[in-house]
């Protein structure tokens, strides 16, 4: 599986510009709201004509501006996810799926749609109607529906958005399973770093129209190589720091100093750094490297985890008086009631990361 | 009393026919109009929409113009010793010219209410611009569309103005029940204009009720309360 595109389509406060060329079969495509990345996969499956470009699928040409190539949606076959699934409500399950099939026999027809009914968990309830049936059902119907008619490619439009929280963990390990056995190529649109990082082995992300980055997932939540990046993957410790050697960084605002193991190749720019990578150590020497001493200015419990918000050097003022935000386990913020501030935090070297502007 | 039943035949036979007619020419032009937005839109639908608004007097001139002894259309059908004007068909090309928009109107209605995802989806997995019709936007649309064909029943049932004016009022042959009440209501019949009323209003309401009934049948089904 192969594919290039490179289109460019004006939107309304900004214009869809993007290049993205993969050989890779399952991609997640993440970005904020309304960066036109939903955009993007209307444009692949031809509900939405770019203004220019070329996108190339498999070798098939689906819209090129120069040669006057613009496929229509059904020459296409591009299986469709909506957000809202969009399945027919005059039709019943085994009807919605089985909408695609009109060139098979009727029994080839009835075997395709039981054989997707059974590897969907659609047991019984293929007489009904979409308005009947659960959220997850739902997904799953629009999933064989697409499925049904063996497209080249599978586009789904933030698949998991409509389920509720409990229901979207399950359903994103149940899809998972289900888009390995896909013998095509995937594109999936999220604005959930989880959904991306669980769904796809390569994520591009997006920013107003552009592909910022595009790469190996653990690549690019380990060391994002742009300040968007940063943040769109969920960096929340992003401060403005400056090249005191090839790996070692000066923070002005906390006046602190530290070390990295990626190397700075320019002067200015920003320090990451996740907040489940800031480390509470119990040594009280904060002469080692990359340790510092903080206070606690605010905390915020969630039912497992809790996020620390930390002024390094001093004791802060109100809080809103901080400089790092970490997250650490319940266990672990239990045992530093044990302890007195000022606490240690440790910054392994691995995981501070430098952008430039 | 001498009554004579046959304006119930003449106005079942002329609302019948002009009902299918507007049906199918409603139901295409509104999808058609749905899909279309070029510059030209705005003038197309108000020519389309424009009997709504007229008095049917005007209508029934402006089909006159056309269809009457010196009129393009009648000229034409001339040649083959075809009349229209004061024959059952001019009834119901007057009952199609004034009924049309509301079909049109109230359908293209319909059709703009369809989630356009859902056509995508029909298209994406394959479906012609003929099956999207026929198998999706006609059935989803399809409450909207049968309030439309039980407006439009209404309206050629009770069409009188253009009726009367390009179809006359022939006993036997062109005199439908609103007109047979008019001139009963004049010739001083109150009791035969009475009867025609009463005859009017039953078939009226039949059809609106089964039209609702039928219509929250097939919703409930849809949405799992029996049926």
């Amino acid at each position: 599986m192969e594919f290039i595109i490179d289109i460019k389509k004006k939107l309304y406060d900004f214009q869809l510009d993007v290049k993205l060329q993969s050989k890779e079969d399952t991609i997640g495509i993440l970005g904020a709201s309304g960066s036109g990345k939903s955009m993007l996969l209307r444009c692949i499956a031809g509900l939405v004509k770019p203004d220019e470009g070329q996108i190339i699928i498999n070798g098939k040409t689906f819209f090129d501006s120069e040669k006057k190539i613009n496929l229509t949606m059904r020459e296409r076959k591009v299986g469709f996810l909506f957000q809202n699934y969009a399945l027919f409500p005059n039709m019943t399950i085994e009807e919605n799926i089985a909408f695609g099939l009109d060139k098979l026999s009727k029994t080839e027809k009835n075997n395709r749609v039981s054989a997707l009914m059974e590897k969907y968990h659609l047991g019984d309830i293929g007489k009904r109607y979409p308005t009947q049936i659960s959220g997850g059902q739902q997904q799953r119907v629009a999933l064989a529906r697409a499925v049904a008619v063996e497209p080249d490619m599978l586009l789904l439009d933030e698949p998991f958005s409509a389920l509720d929280v409990h229901l979207r963990n399950h359903m994103m390990r149940e899809m998972s399973e289900l888009l390995k056995d896909f013998q095509g190529l995937t594109l999936f649109v999220t604005h959930n770093r989880e959904e991306a990082y669980r769904l796809a082995d390569y994520i591009a992300v997006f920013n107003t129209g552009k592909v910022e980055i595009y790469g190996q997932k653990d690549a690019i939540f380990k060391w994002p190589a742009s300040l968007e990046t940063a943040k769109i993957t969920g960096c929340k410790n992003i401060v403005a720091a400056t090249r005191l050697a090839e790996n070692r960084l000066h923070v002005p605002q906390w006046h602190i100093s530290l070390t990295t193991v990626m190397k700075i190749e320019h002067d200015n720019g920003y320090l990451g750094i996740r907040a489940n990578q800031v480390k509470l150590v119990d040594e009280p020497n904060s002469q080692q490297e990359n340790c510092f001493k903080v206070w606690i200015a605010d905390e915020s419990d969630g039912p497992f985890r809790t996020s620390l918000y930390l002024k390094i050097g001093a004791r802060p003022e109100s809080i809103q008086d901080f400089h790092i935000q970490c997250e650490i386990s319940r266990e672990e913020r239990n045992h530093l009631k044990n302890l007195s501030e000022p606490f240690i935090i440790y910054i392994n070297p691995e995981f501070a990361f430098f952008v430039d502007q | 009393m001498n009554f004579d039943l046959s304006p119930a035949w003449i106005s079942i036979k002329v609302t019948l026919t002009a009902t299918v007619i507007v049906f199918f020419l409603g139901l295409i032009m509104a999808w058609l109009m749905t899909k279309y937005n070029g510059r030209w839109k705005g003038l197309i639908d108000g020519i389309l929409t424009l009997p709504l608004v007229l008095p049917p007097t005007v209508a029934g001139f402006g089909i006159l113009l056309l269809i009457g002894k010196n009129g393009p259309i009648g000229n034409f059908l001339e040649i083959f010793g075809v009349n229209i004007i004061f024959s059952w068909y001019a009834a119901v090309i007057a009952a199609i010219v004034v009924s049309f928009p509301l079909m049109y109107k109230t359908t293209m209605g319909a059709f703009e209410q369809i989630d356009p995802n859902i056509l995508s989806a029909a298209r994406t997995l394959g479906a012609s611009e003929v099956k999207v019709f026929w198998r999706v936007a006609v059935p989803v649309a399809r409450p909207g569309i049968a309030a439309a064909t039980a407006l439009t029943f209404a309206r050629c049932l009770g069409e009188f103005g253009a009726t009367l004016m390009v179809a006359g009022s022939i006993p036997g042959k062109t005199e439908t029940i609103p007109i047979a009440i008019y001139f009963a209501t004049q010739g001083g019949e109150m009791q035969v204009a009475l009867i025609w009323v009463l005859i009017i209003f039953a078939i009226s309401l039949t059809v609106l009720v089964i039209n609702n009934y039928w219509e929250s049948r097939k919703k409930n089904q849809q949405r799992g309360f029996g049926g």
